[in-house]
């Protein structure tokens, strides 16, 4: 019955060429293909712009996902962009307990979300400019994801970083989600 | 059953596609290769390029010509495949009868979108349900892996020689396309046992001449039309046929015509087509376990459409509540109106909720499905139907 199982849905905030659609799939992946649980991830179908808000969806279950309608109250929210709070709404439909983690060199007080969201900030871009050599953080964010949460294991990151990526670029940015994972946990 | 362990990938519909179609062998994909295409055609050029796939990919300037270029492939004695969507659908309908009507046994995927105006490139069904009276056998699909089997056996339903008709396969837009999930990849042994070479009936062929594309007047235009209707009906047994075949090689089996779930005793149940059949699944599942007496019927093929297994199902149903994605403008949704159709004269037939929903991208939710089974289940037998708008 579908009231018994639970159902992780993330959503992904970025900026168009941030990877957020990239980052969602390599969730998927992570924990379909190396943890024998069912996924599917997926856009926001809107048009895309470099440099403009994107979103993208990640659902992560026990059994099939048969569902196909969007994501309305996420229990995960990446942030790759701190500059989109105030320009899209980060907490829409984030029901109490549920976690956000956010790249960006403010403290948690600073970001001012609701006390009954738990929130989790790196410095991702530093992270990612100094080990991969480019502040794209999709894969920062995965292993800070892995480290703070019981969502995905930080080895099905890697393995799924290691299958979506070129062999010398997939070392750097295992790299980045290893050293975020540390970071965070 | 196959013994081998087939491949695991977390991929979109439009990769599992792609890669039906190299397993299937074949030779000659043609395609418009800019927007509204989707990634299929993508996939299989770089299949192509990377050496792994033996097949020529002809681009072509519209979807007009990719049909075409595909129907030549298929006089010649050739596999061939094509895709599109939306708008280049709808520039393919002229040789989308010609296709149909020459008897031509191919395999087109849609990735089903709205179509213009206003302009919209997002799900719905639209597109499909305008090339309905095209003589194409087309089947709705619910999941990647779904998407994938029924090109697989889209080949062996059309190129049988009971029926040489050209096969739709329709896949919902984004939802489905454009959505990663698992996929199991079937090896390339066990798919060569399922689907053997094309063993077309005529061919272009200098020392044995044929005329084809011939011209028909009066008696013999409508003799050659009664026959093409024979055979679109008898594809609805071969449809059958198949799927039961593929499950005894794979495993998989999508119930034939329409899939029925969890009608056993049930007062009012959902009919769809397509992906949204997974939402459905879900709500008819939760109210059950309410204890109300909901279920679903996904029809999968649209064209042959199944009237005896729907008259069958519905024969015992207080109300119906169907989702169509489309519209026959000036009259209802064509799942609604064919239902209707189909069920004259079958006594006391249940009360018709036909409701249009999900059209340019509208996202369809749980509690919409709901909505409208509640409205079903409120429904007294013989009220007359009712349509309704539900994305606004």
């Amino acid at each position: 019955m579908s009231q018994n199982m639970h159902v992780e849905e993330v959503r992904w905030h970025g900026r168009g060429g941030q990877g957020a659609v990239l980052g969602a799939s390599i969730l998927g992946s992570a924990a379909a293909l190396y943890e024998g649980r069912y996924a599917t991830s997926f856009p926001s179908f809107g048009a895309e712009r470099r440099g403009a808000p994107v979103q993208a969806f990640t659902r992560i279950a026990d059994r099939a996902i048969r569902t196909r309608s969007q994501i309305y109250h996420p229990t995960k929210v990446i942030v790759l962009d701190d500059t989109l709070f105030g320009v899209v709404d980060i907490t829409a439909g984030i029901p109490a307990g549920a976690s956000v983690l956010v790249n960006t060199s403010k403290s948690v007080p600073e970001l001012s979300l609701p006390a009954s969201i738990k929130v989790v900030t790196l410095d991702a871009s530093a992270i990612a400019r100094e080990i991969i050599g480019v502040a794209i953080v999709n894969t920062t964010m995965l292993g800070a994801l892995a480290g703070a949460t019981a969502l995905v294991s930080l080895d099905a990151v890697k393995r799924a970083i290691a299958d979506a990526l070129p062999e010398k670029v997939a070392k750097r940015n295992i790299a980045a989600a290893e050293a975020a994972y540390e970071k965070v946990r | 059953m196959s013994t081998r362990t087939p491949a695991r990938k977390y991929i979109t519909a439009n990769e599992a596609v792609a890669c039906a179609a190299r397993l299937a062998r074949v030779e000659v994909i043609a395609a418009y290769p800019i927007t509204p295409q989707t990634t299929i055609v993508e996939k299989l050029a770089s299949f192509i390029a990377r050496g792994e796939m033996d097949a020529d990919f002809i681009k072509v300037e519209s979807e007009h010509s990719a049909l075409t270029a595909c129907m030549g492939a298929r006089m010649a004695g050739v596999r061939a495949f094509t895709s599109t969507s939306s708008q280049g659908l709808e520039y393919m309908h002229e040789m989308l009868a010609y296709v149909s009507g020459g008897r031509y046994p191919l395999v087109l995927v849609n990735v089903c979108r709205s179509v213009a105006l206003p302009w919209s490139i997002w799900g719905d069904q639209q597109d499909a349900i305008q090339q309905r009276d095209t003589g194409w056998i087309q089947i709705f699909t619910e999941t990647g892996q779904e998407a994938m089997d029924m090109v697989l056996q889209a080949y062996r339903i059309a190129e049988d020689h009971r029926i040489l008709l050209p096969v739709m396969i329709c896949l919902d837009g984004f939802i489905q396309s454009h959505t990663e999930e698992l996929v199991e990849i079937p090896d390339q042994e066990s798919v060569d046992s399922f689907l053997p070479p094309y063993d077309p009936v005529v061919t272009l062929d200098v020392d044995n001449p044929h005329t084809i594309s011939m011209g028909g007047f009066g008696k013999h235009y409508a003799a050659w039309r009664r026959e093409q209707q024979a055979a679109a009906e008898k594809a609805g047994e071969v449809i059958v046929e198949v799927g039961d075949e593929f499950a005894r090689v794979f495993g998989r089996h999508y119930g034939g015509l329409i899939e029925p779930y969890r009608c056993e005793g049930a007062e009012a149940v959902i009919l769809l087509m397509g992906a949204l059949t997974g939402t459905a699944r879900e709500v008819v599942d939760e109210m059950r376990a309410d204890g109300q007496a909901v279920g679903l019927i996904k029809v999968r093929a649209f064209r042959p459409f199944p009237v005896q297994s729907l008259r069958q199902a519905l024969s015992l149903v207080k109300a119906a509540a169907v989702l169509d994605r489309d519209c026959s403008w000036g009259y209802g949704g064509a799942l609604a109106t064919d239902l209707k159709a189909a069920l004259y004269s079958l006594p006391n037939p249940p009360a018709m909720l036909n409701f249009i929903g999900g059209l340019g991208g509208a996202d369809v939710s749980p509690e919409q499905m709901k909505y409208m089974l509640d409205k079903a289940l409120a429904a007294k037998k013989g009220a007359p139907s009712s349509m309704e708008f539900i994305d606004l």
